[in-house]
């Protein structure tokens, strides 16, 4: 029911936004929103916060390039029914080994080791010609045609993005309900008492980071098939911090979050230089980031779900922002 | 300040909601606005403007309305803001963008967009349109090979350079630049024993200082910015005294007023540009006296992007003049016009497209030299008119040599 | 195996560059464990100081010491302003300094635009000396930067082990609440910590500024750097930022002269072997 209220007005938005607000900003913000989904649910259910998402995101973008059409001339054209599982493996591949590396490390350790291997791999995709195609990238990258149609017609590419987000958003809340999935988030809470149970923390962590890689190369997918390309600058800081911003403003604790945030990054990228001066624009995401994290550390989502909690019982105290910090 | 601008956004997006009459002709201009190249990306929307605001803002009572987009020098954001244009902005004409990859990005973009002309600002890298090019996309103007055309030359003849060694960043850009370099050089029978490249962006140098040979006659030097400001302090530093041919962006004038010790390493150094900003051709003193005039607070003479956004922005008012603004059926006549267009550039050159709609050139050897008042700046040694993509070669035989890379061209 | 050995002695001197940038980020998170990324926009900002004031006045160690002093202000002011508000909540003073990072360098960027500064410096110490045994000739700058990398190193930990500031730092990191029963200030002295981390770190800028250069993104650059060095070292350990910039500073040096094109990626796989064995760095503690 709940999800119908939800549904049917996204579905319905193709019949009232031109093609622009379909694909610049409502396709746009759900392709963001599944990579922060995959942060949100790292920070979320193993209470890790990775650097590294854009990296597995990029890994499946990369694959689709390399393995595609392109204009670079660089690699080997494979049909897209190939490539596609490929990919997802390839990213859930990475994301294994980002959680093997960083599997003993936490919090602001966890932050930073996702960060180096992130930054590394940039520069790696930046100096690399034989499979990545070093500064320029790959370009003329084409999304495949099912029946004459090629994938990135606005509707299509927008109807795709939304069921992806569905998928992702139902696989995480099917995933965090299974013995595995609750065995992460018991090392999230109490890894001793994990330990002490004869259970092995490292592959919960690893699953966990895998998981995040699929939803991150989900993400990654979509996104070289909009951009119709894909380069170093796709995997540089630049990207790695949108993430996290996109993440932290939806809220770093609530999956479904990342999506509010990603609407809010997306509208602000595109619409803020017609408000202040586009020079300006960092400073302008800057201030946004740092009023969440001060005001509402919980998100958008969170303030909303105060809010609302108050409308509906003014003398209910808000939930705790935090339940487990 | 804000509250103006606010204020004046406000009234662009009343102005926009009132709808425009069929005539009018939108050109959205993508430059990048953003980081550490906003002064001189802004100095591109001066150079396009320019070229509107000597028509009156019409041609033929169609009036042509700008609309300014900003990219960060990646080509997502490149395309995004041409997206933004075309779809949100419905502009019929684009011109843009500054930087390398923005422009194949562009390219690419195009031909998902027949209904829209492109028009390259001053992206420079050679495969926008001499491979796989667009059919929509042209570029008044040259590529990074094309602004080092008499430099070769000069440095093996002129200077008597046999052997030189060259320094470069590790991205497409200096690899063209060599190219263009290398060909003459090489042709005329110099010899490039080793070629260092950098990773943009790099800080210390000191150990590739060190490893440069000791028998080469000079180094080509093709960093921009921080990094060859980086190379050059530490290359003198060390004691090193070869002398130093300069990229199109690695001598300019803000590196010869900073006070390094390496400057008098630069005295004589020659380097190929297609823009300086302070030639005493006739057309370019005008075009600096009609610069400033309608920018009083731009630079003291306009610079090579201005220079670059003026020529295609005044191409695409020109053709738009010779159709009498006619856009229909996909811009049929009006790209007629673009290719066959010819006209006279600020640097009293002829402006023509060869058959991949990419510009022929003037292009320019400089040198520096020591002012009166102990400054430096850079004059002009040799103009080279007429510069061509394949730089004087066969198509065949200069296509068949491959893209450029890091190993290619080569004479060791 | 002479340009090895000139490799190896930029090595170090870069290393001692690291050094001096990482010193402050280290001692932050070693006393408070704060990770300030806004680190490198502090050095950033220090470098700007130091270059303006040298412009004016003509005298480098004015300007070190003017940009150590603005950084420390500017440090001070983040402490006291936004993350003394989150102590203990380190993801959170993580994403705000983050934040303040971004928003530093935009408004940096509007005052001094996207040109490239390089601090004159002064007579004695710019200029080459001709080296004995290797005879080639070497920047005296650089040479000095391993001088004033040991001069800080010894002061840092002299003031941290041997004196009583250093002494209630200290135990204000292992019991705060028994430090403020028996009544020190404990937050003022967080802001003196972040003040002293800042000044470290802007006078790191202006040396970096006048070593090499300073120009929008070498924030960025110097915060890297700090994060691996200080990791690979061993968070909070002086002694493990030490070795921590050498490996770093050799590995670059090395990479540029050997392998060029994938130098650049040694520095984070070095990183990432370290952490992935090591979790708490080479010469850290470990956590609990």
């Amino acid at each position: 029911m709940k999800q119908a209220l939800i549904l049917i007005p996204l579905l319905a938005l193709p019949l009232v936004l031109n093609d622009f607000w379909l694909t610049q900003v409502a396709t746009r913000s759900l392709i963001l929103g599944v990579m922060a989904l995959s942060l949100s649910f790292l920070a979320t259910y193993l209470g890790v916060v990775s650097f590294a998402q854009a990296t597995m995101a990029g890994i499946a973008g990369y694959t689709i390039a390399y393995f595609g059409p392109n204009t670079v001339g660089v690699g080997t054209p494979l049909p897209f029914w190939v490539t596609i599982p490929m990919a997802l493996i390839f990213a859930t591949l990475s994301g294994a080994l980002v959680g093997l590396i960083a599997r003993r490390s936490r919090g602001i350790y966890a932050i930073m080791i996702t960060l180096a291997i992130g930054v590394a791999f940039f520069y790696f995709t930046r100096q690399n010609y034989t499979l990545f195609n070093g500064w320029t990238g790959f370009s003329g990258v084409r999304a495949p045609e099912v029946a004459g149609v090629s994938l990135r017609n606005p509707l299509l590419l927008y109807l795709l993005s939304l069921s992806t987000a569905g998928i992702a958003l139902a696989l995480v809340s099917g995933f965090v309900r299974s013995p595995l999935g609750l065995t992460i988030q018991a090392v999230r809470d109490a890894p001793g008492r994990v330990l002490a149970l004869g259970i092995s923390v490292t592959t919960p962590i690893v699953a966990a980071f895998a998981f995040s890689g699929l939803l991150a190369g989900a993400g990654g997918i979509l996104n070289v098939w909009y951009q119709e390309r894909i380069s170093s600058f796709s995997v540089g800081l630049g990207p790695i911090i949108d993430i996290l911003i996109i993440s932290v403003i939806g809220g770093l604790r609530h999956p479904g979050g990342a999506f509010v945030g990603a609407v809010v990054f997306v509208l602000l990228d595109t619409f803020a230089v017609d408000l202040i001066d586009r020079e300006r624009f960092n400073t302008l995401i800057g201030v946004v980031l740092l009023l969440i994290v001060i005001v509402a550390p919980g998100g958008l989502q969170q303030l909303a779900q105060d809010w609302a909690a108050r409308l509906r019982s003014p003398q209910a105290k808000p939930k705790q922002a935090s339940e487990h910090s | 300040m804000n509250k103006l601008k606010l204020a004046a956004s406000a009234l662009a997006l009343c102005a926009m909601s009132v709808p425009a009459s069929a005539e009018d002709v939108k050109v959205g201009v993508i430059s990048i606005l953003e980081g550490a190249f906003a002064a001189l990306g802004q100095d591109g929307i001066r150079g396009a403007e320019l070229a509107v605001l000597e028509t009156g803002g019409e041609v033929d009572g169609n009036k042509i309305e700008v609309i300014t987009m900003s990219s960060d020098a990646s080509p997502d954001s490149a395309v995004n803001a041409a997206r933004k244009l075309i779809e949100q902005d419905g502009v019929d004409i684009i011109v843009g963008p500054l930087s390398g990859s923005e422009g194949l990005a562009l390219r690419d973009l195009s031909k998902s967009y027949p209904g829209v002309t492109f028009l390259n600002g001053s992206s420079a890298a050679q495969d926008t349109t001499l491979r796989d090019g667009s059919d929509n996309f042209y570029r008044f103007g040259g590529d990074g090979a094309q602004w080092m055309v008499g430099v070769g030359d000069y440095a093996f003849n002129d200077m008597g350079y046999k052997s030189v060694a060259i320094v470069a960043e590790d991205y497409s850009f200096p690899y063209t630049q060599v190219l263009g370099f290398m060909t003459e050089f090489c042709e005329a029978g110099g010899k490039v024993p080793e070629k260092f490249w950098t990773p943009i962006g790099n800080k210390d140098y000191s150990s590739v200082v060190y490893s440069i040979p000791q028998d080469v006659d000079a180094l080509f030097v093709a960093l921009g910015g921080a990094d060859a400001v980086n190379f050059l302090t530490q290359y003198s530093q060390a004691g090193g005294d070869k002398p130093i041919i300069g990229g199109s962006i690695t001598i300019d004038q803000s590196i010869l007023d900073s006070k390094g010790p390496f400057k008098k390493l630069l005295v004589g150094a020659p380097a190929g540009t297609p823009t300086v900003s302070d030639y005493d051709g006739d057309e370019w003193k005008a075009f600096t006296a009609s610069y400033t005039e309608a920018f009083p607070d731009g630079f003291s003479a306009p610079s090579i992007f201005a220079h670059h956004y003026y020529m295609s922005a005044k191409a695409a008012v020109m053709a738009l003049d010779e159709v009498d603004g006619d856009l229909s059926d996909n811009h049929a006549a009006f790209r007629a016009a673009l290719n066959d267009l010819t006209f006279t550039t600020p640097t009293g050159g002829t402006m023509r497209l060869d058959k991949n709609r990419n510009g022929i050139i003037d292009n320019f050897v400089t040198e520096v030299y020591e002012r009166e008042d102990g400054t430096l700046g850079n004059r002009v040694v040799k103009v080279v008119r007429d510069v061509d993509q394949l730089l004087g070669q066969d198509e065949e035989a200069f296509l068949a040599s491959g893209a450029v890379s890091r190993d290619n061209p080569s004479c060791p | 195996m002479t340009l090895f050995l000139i490799v190896t002695l930029n090595g170090l001197t870069l290393a001692a560059l690291y050094f001096l940038a990482a010193s402050g980020f280290s001692l932050i998170f070693g006393l408070m464990r704060t990770v300030n990324m806004a680190h490198g926009a502090l050095l950033l900002l220090g470098g700007y100081v130091g270059y303006s004031i040298v412009e004016a006045t003509g005298s480098w160690g004015l300007g070190v010491v003017g940009g150590g002093l603005a950084a420390g202000l500017a440090g001070a002011i983040v402490q006291a302003g936004v993350l003394g508000w989150m102590q203990g909540d380190e993801l959170r003073q993580t994403l705000a300094s983050i934040a303040i990072s971004i928003i530093m360098a935009d408004l940096m960027l509007w005052h001094w635009g996207g040109l490239t500064y390089q601090v004159e410096l002064p007579d004695l110490l710019a200029g080459g000396h001709r080296l004995p045994v290797l005879g080639v000739g070497y920047a005296t700058i650089r040479l000095a930067l391993m001088g004033f990398a040991l001069a800080t190193g010894v002061a840092l930990w002299f003031l941290i082990q041997r004196t009583r500031f250093g002494a209630v730092i200290r135990a204000s990191v292992d019991d705060q609440d028994m430090l403020r029963a028996i009544g020190y200030p404990i937050n003022r002295i967080f802001v003196l910590v972040f003040a002293l981390g800042g000044m470290l770190a802007g006078m790191a800028g202006v040396v970096a500024a006048s070593a090499l250069s300073i120009a929008p993104g070498t924030d960025l650059q110097f915060l890297l750097s700090s994060l691996v060095v200080v990791i690979v070292g061993g968070m909070g350990s002086i002694g493990g930022a030490a070795l921590g910039a050498l490996l770093v500073g050799l590995a670059e040096q090395y990479g540029l002269a050997y392998a060029p094109t994938y130098g650049v990626v040694f520095t984070f796989a070095i990183m990432v072997l370290v952490l992935a064995v090591r979790p708490q760095g080479l010469m850290g503690k470990a956590e609990l």
